[in-house]
């Protein structure tokens, strides 16, 4: 059978050596009761080609974004993934290794660990950064809890209703155990902002708000000046916390450490993890150095061996559940190594002025585009700020989106995300998303098919 | 341990290899006009440049991080008897399957319609693993092993919750993972410990004698991580059930009971389980990997979004789960690990997941019998997929647990799971799996003689040939480095 | 193992120096070795007030994180700042350099429970 190295003869002698009832010991292992007497209702087993074919055909039945032409974001960007960050994943000393926890044969898992940690920090502008955690929204509830633990005493979240909606959900389900409340702070209508003025109208006392959680660029496309919003929550007396769905931004914008955050947590897939139908992606955390001790997830740190070389080993491992238990930061063991090492490889590939330059061309494409569909009478900007990639349009009244899409979608676009299903007043709203992927005449295609549609207005038809 | 370089295997740091200006890769040349940030955004959003990134060519990226990989110890590099968690074989057919296009191409937003070939595979794989756990309905939706413990703990505090009941307690045994009771008091829970019996299994007794109306459930890992099947379980279930409480199962070392016996028919209700570990995903350097979660039929409703069902015209999502604890994660799972696990199941069937149980039981009992006259095995039985010794013997010469994992490295062998379960002092928990042949298994046990026969000196100072000699963590706790200062930060 | 003669211990392995309504409390030279190489450190700060019996800080090495409880109640009058930065002291010279504490008793009645060297020594052999 497949993965098994046992000759007959190696069986034999093994049984051999263990004298000759030890069969019926074995099979006494598990009481009577309980053995399986009839074979697993699942098919035979099959060869290798059989087993390729087989997975070859489901993956038949479903048609990749390179197949189509993609205006999909809303927190899974379709990023190119150079051919070198798939090679060297692909060297098996990376992905077949267990967590580092013995560090003498660990070090090219720790190193690369350490310079992801190193990335996560110039990107953020944070102090401390955790080796990965599930993905952004894991990533947030993480950091939301992180906050709870530090401000004690504090007994509400504020949440922007401008974060991603599943990450929203997220953060509802991990504090099911917790008494804190969750209050979701609106958006402006015309900015698209959390809005500043529903924060400071909100009667809560200082000290007992832990964190306020604000997307930038937000779940609508929107860039949010976060430097208003932490300056509230700091003199409520609780911590800021920025997420950042789509890091390649920081390119472009100041981060939220840049802006005073307390904490900074997001997805970083779009850096070498393919999109992958929604997983296994990268959370990523940075921090301030005075939360250290709060943290979640597993950090490595420098140090030496008994040469005096040069080293790296997991550390402060007494926040983890291994050692604490019942009483650690988190309970997260397995996080996404392996794609924190592809951001690592990502990031270096591009280096300094790759980086700034995929940024630019992220949003000079999303630009491009909006200024191309505002040329339609039919078509306005759904918010009166600007976006990096991503952006809300706007469609006159009675426009039916999901007609749009569907016309897109014939001509194998796919137009972007209709805004009612998460949100139910933006009932004309289309979200957009561009990145290097989106070539110039995919752009043309999508604005000559949306003008078309907007002429024929196939909603008024009976 | 590949020895590629002369000297100490120091690789500089990404960033020490850095040189200003240097092009990496490249970007696609603009097809349109680049905006100037400056000209759209506030003064105070713009960001000029990211302050210490590295500046690299594609040749140095590749050289660095192909160098790093050297330093690494992987499952193909030898023998990784890591106890716990069942260091496989990770079949390159899986790797190269999880990156064709129509999986790894697909974006978590499109629709249904052209997603059938990924819903079907999800909700195959589903069924397949109800059918080996024995369990009423599963999801795949948790990132990992830990993830899906909490969400079995979220579950049963929305069980109760639904019920109008509120239950503080869970039991766990003393030799519980540390992620067991960490997702407990994630989920609201207050840990009760429970002490495993002189054979080195938990009692009907014990249980009973801590389960009463405050106590929500058990928590219990099966086969434990003493390597012992729980075979009082079902009395054991039956005295959480009477009470109104509930079993979970950590379902962590499955290996050593596909085919063999079922989850469900022990008396768990819920059970998570580790594609990393059991169905052969790679373990990546700590991750991804991906813990589904089986339930009864009365905890179904509880399931986290999103499910998927299967209708005449196809597979869709089901949205109305008014019960359901909701999100763990952004979008649907993680899915290519999620291929890479049916691939393998296919690839065994049913015959060959039950022989792959049946291999592993027998190495780790083979490995066991010759070496329990060299190394004190405390449970002196029988053993599922792991056993567990202890430095006992060796500590009288002075040589320690910890020394006799560093002095494996030096005969090119990844040391065991050390000092745990916490239940034996100086463990060493020593799973084989059954990818290994006698070749390899019977090299470990004489190198494991030899080291108990070496000069306490000579193992102590170990490892003397790995990359690195022994590594201070004591230092790197005291002073903690863990990120590279720029040199106008220094 | 050292237990000097002229302190007091708890059942939670700290030591206590008695001055008048005043003590010092560090941990002891058997905890300090269970533990293992110390690398953190956490104290209340001064005029802090800490009760019997409660938690007053955290020591931690590598592997293994500790609780400290109070031995008494009282008010934090002073801190050992330098340990807090170089807690490896608490390895090295647990009744010296390692001292934690100073505290202003509420009750000196409070002291009437503690053990004297000899039935601390009898207290771990009977815990080990």
């Amino acid at each position: 059978m497949p993965y098994v190295s046992h000759t007959n003869q190696d069986l034999m002698s093994m049984l051999k050596g263990l004298g000759p009832d030890y069969l019926n010991k074995l099979r006494e292992l598990i009481p009577e009761a309980l053995r399986s007497t009839s074979e697993l209702a699942i098919p035979g087993g099959l060869s290798e080609q059989e087993t390729d074919s087989l997975l070859r055909g489901i993956a038949s039945k479903n048609t990749p974004v390179s197949e189509l032409s993609s205006f999909l974001g809303a927190g899974a960007y379709d990023h190119y993934v150079p051919a070198l960050v798939r090679n060297l994943l692909s060297r098996s000393e990376f992905f077949t290794a267990y967590t580092p926890y013995q560090p003498e044969i660990s070090q090219g898992t720790l190193q690369a660990g350490y310079e992801y940690q190193t990335l996560i920090c110039q990107l953020t502008s944070m102090d401390v950064s955790n080796a990965s955690l599930y993905d952004g929204a894991s990533a947030t509830a993480e950091a939301v809890l992180m906050a709870l633990r530090i401000k004690k005493k504090a007994t509400k979240v504020l949440l922007s209703a401008a974060l991603h909606p599943e990450y929203r959900e997220v953060v509802r389900t991990y504090l099911a155990a917790s008494d804190a409340e969750i209050i979701e702070i609106p958006y402006d209508p015309k900015s698209g902002e959390t809005s500043i003025d529903e924060l400071l109208k909100l009667d809560i006392e200082e000290g007992d708000v832990a964190c306020l959680v604000l997307q930038s660029p937000n779940f609508l496309g929107v860039i949010e000046d976060i430097a208003k919003h932490t300056s509230f929550i700091h003199e409520k007396g609780g911590l800021s916390i920025g997420v950042v769905v789509e890091p390649l931004s920081l390119g472009v914008i100041m981060s939220p450490g840049e802006k005073d955050a307390d904490i900074c947590v997001g997805e970083a897939a779009g850096f070498g993890t393919p999109l992958a139908y929604g997983g296994p992606y990268l959370g990523f955390m940075g921090v301030r150095e005075k939360f250290l001790r709060q943290m979640p997830g597993r950090l490595i740190g420098e140090t030496e061996d008994a040469d005096g070389v040069r080293s790296y080993c997991l550390t402060l491992a007494t926040r983890e559940q291994h050692i604490r238990r019942d009483r650690a930061t988190s309970n997260i063991c397995t996080n996404e190594g392996l794609s924190a090492l592809a951001a690592t490889i990502h990031l270096s590939s591009l280096g300094k002025d790759g980086f700034k330059n995929l940024a630019l061309l992220n949003f000079s494409k999303a630009h491009y585009l909006a200024k191309r569909l505002r040329k339609s009478r039919d078509i306005f900007m759904g918010f009166k700020t600007t976006h990096f990639n991503e952006f809300t349009a706007r469609f006159a009244l009675g426009t039916d989106i999901d007609m749009i899409l569907k016309r897109l979608y014939d001509n194998g676009i796919l137009g972007g995300i209709n805004l009612k299903k998460y949100y139910s007043e933006l009932d004309r709203h289309l979200l957009i998303c561009t990145t290097e992927m989106n070539t110039k005449a995919d752009m043309d295609l999508f604005v000559k098919i949306v003008f078309e549609c907007l002429e024929e207005k196939p909603w008024q038809k009976p | 341990m590949a020895k590629a370089l002369e000297g100490p295997l120091e690789e500089p740091l990404i960033f020490d290899r850095s040189r200003e200006g240097r092009a990496g890769i490249g970007i696609p040349t603009p097809d349109v006009p680049i905006v100037d940030p400056h000209k759209v955004l506030p003064r105070l959003m713009v960001r000029e440049e990211v302050k210490g990134f590295p500046e690299l060519s594609e040749l140095d990226v590749s050289r660095h991080f192909t160098r790093l990989s050297t330093l690494n110890f992987g499952v193909e590099t030898g023998f990784y008897p890591l106890g716990s968690c069942t260091m496989k074989y990770n079949p390159k057919l899986n790797e190269e399957v999880a990156g064709l296009p129509g999986f790894a191409g697909l974006h978590p937003y499109q629709g249904e319609e052209m997603v059938q070939g990924a819903l079907e595979l999800t909700y195959e794989l589903e069924k397949i693993l109800e059918e080996i756990s024995g369990m009423h309905a599963i999801t795949l939706h948790p990132a990992a092993g830990a993830h899906g413990e909490l969400t079995g703990m979220l579950m049963l505090a929305a069980y109760y919750r639904d019920r109008g009941e509120t239950r503080h307690k869970v039991l766990i045994p003393d030799t519980a993972h540390g992620t067991n009771p960490a997702s407990c008091a994630l989920g609201g829970f207050t840990v009760v410990p429970v002490k495993t019996g002189p054979d080195g299994i938990l009692t009907a007794k014990e249980v009973a004698d801590h389960m009463d109306d405050d106590t929500a459930a058990l928590m219990l890992t099966n086969p434990n991580t003493l390597g012992l099947f729980e075979s009082n379980i079902k009395d054991i279930s039956q005295v959480m059930h009477d009470k109104g409480g509930f079993v979970y199962c950590d379902g962590a070392n499955l290996n050593a009971i596909m085919g063999l016996a079922k989850f469900g028919e022990m008396g768990v209700d819920i059970v998570q389980l580790n594609l990393h570990k059991t169905f052969s995903t790679p373990h990546g350097g700590g991750g991804p990997g991906s813990g589904p979660v089986g339930v009864t039929a009365e905890l179904e409703p509880y399931l986290p979004k999103p499910r998927i069902i299967k209708t005449e015209e196809g597979y869709s999502y089901e949205t109305d789960r008014p019960k359901s604890i909701g999100r763990m994660r952004a979008f649907h799972s993680q899915f290519t690990i999620l291929v890479r696990a049916y691939a393998y199941i296919r690839r065994l069937g049913a015959n060959g997941l039950k022989e792959a149980s049946e291999a592993a039981i027998l190495n780790a009992n083979y490995l066991k019998e010759q070496l329990k006259d060299t190394y004190d095995l405390p449970y002196d039985v029988a053993c599922m997929h792991e056993a567990v010794f202890s430095d006992k013997h060796q500590q009288e010469r002075g040589i320690t647990t910890m020394d006799i994992a560093k002095r494996l490295m030096d005969y090119g062998i990844h040391p065991p799971t050390i000092y745990f379960p916490l239940v034996v002092p100086g463990a060493l928990m020593i799973e084989p799996t059954e990818c290994e042949g006698l070749d390899t298994i019977d090299n470990f046990v004489e190198v494991m003689k030899k080291i108990s026969a070496e000069d306490p000196e000579l193992v102590k100072g170990a490892p003397h040939t790995a990359p690195r000699k022994r590594i201070d963590e004591i230092g790197a706790a005291r002073r903690p480095r863990l990120r590279w200062i720029t040199p106008e930060e220094d | 193992m050292e237990h000097p003669e002229n302190l007091k211990y708890t059942k939670e392995h700290e030591w206590i120096l008695i001055e008048g309504e005043s003590v010092t409390v560090g941990i002891t030279d058997y905890a300090q070795d269970s533990l293992g190489d110390v690398v953190y450190l956490e104290l209340p700060d001064e005029g802090d007030t800490i009760t019997s019996g409660e938690p007053f800080g955290v020591v931690e090495s590598v592997k293994a994180v500790s609780d400290l409880f109070a031995p008494v109640t009282g008010t934090v009058s002073e801190v050992n700042d330098a340990l807090v930065d170089g807690p490896e002291d608490i390895n090295d010279d647990p009744y010296g350099e390692a001292w934690m504490l100073k505290i202003d008793l509420d009750d000196v009645a409070e002291l009437d429970g503690l053990m004297s060297s000899a039935d601390y020594e009898a207290y771990i052999a009977e815990e080990a």
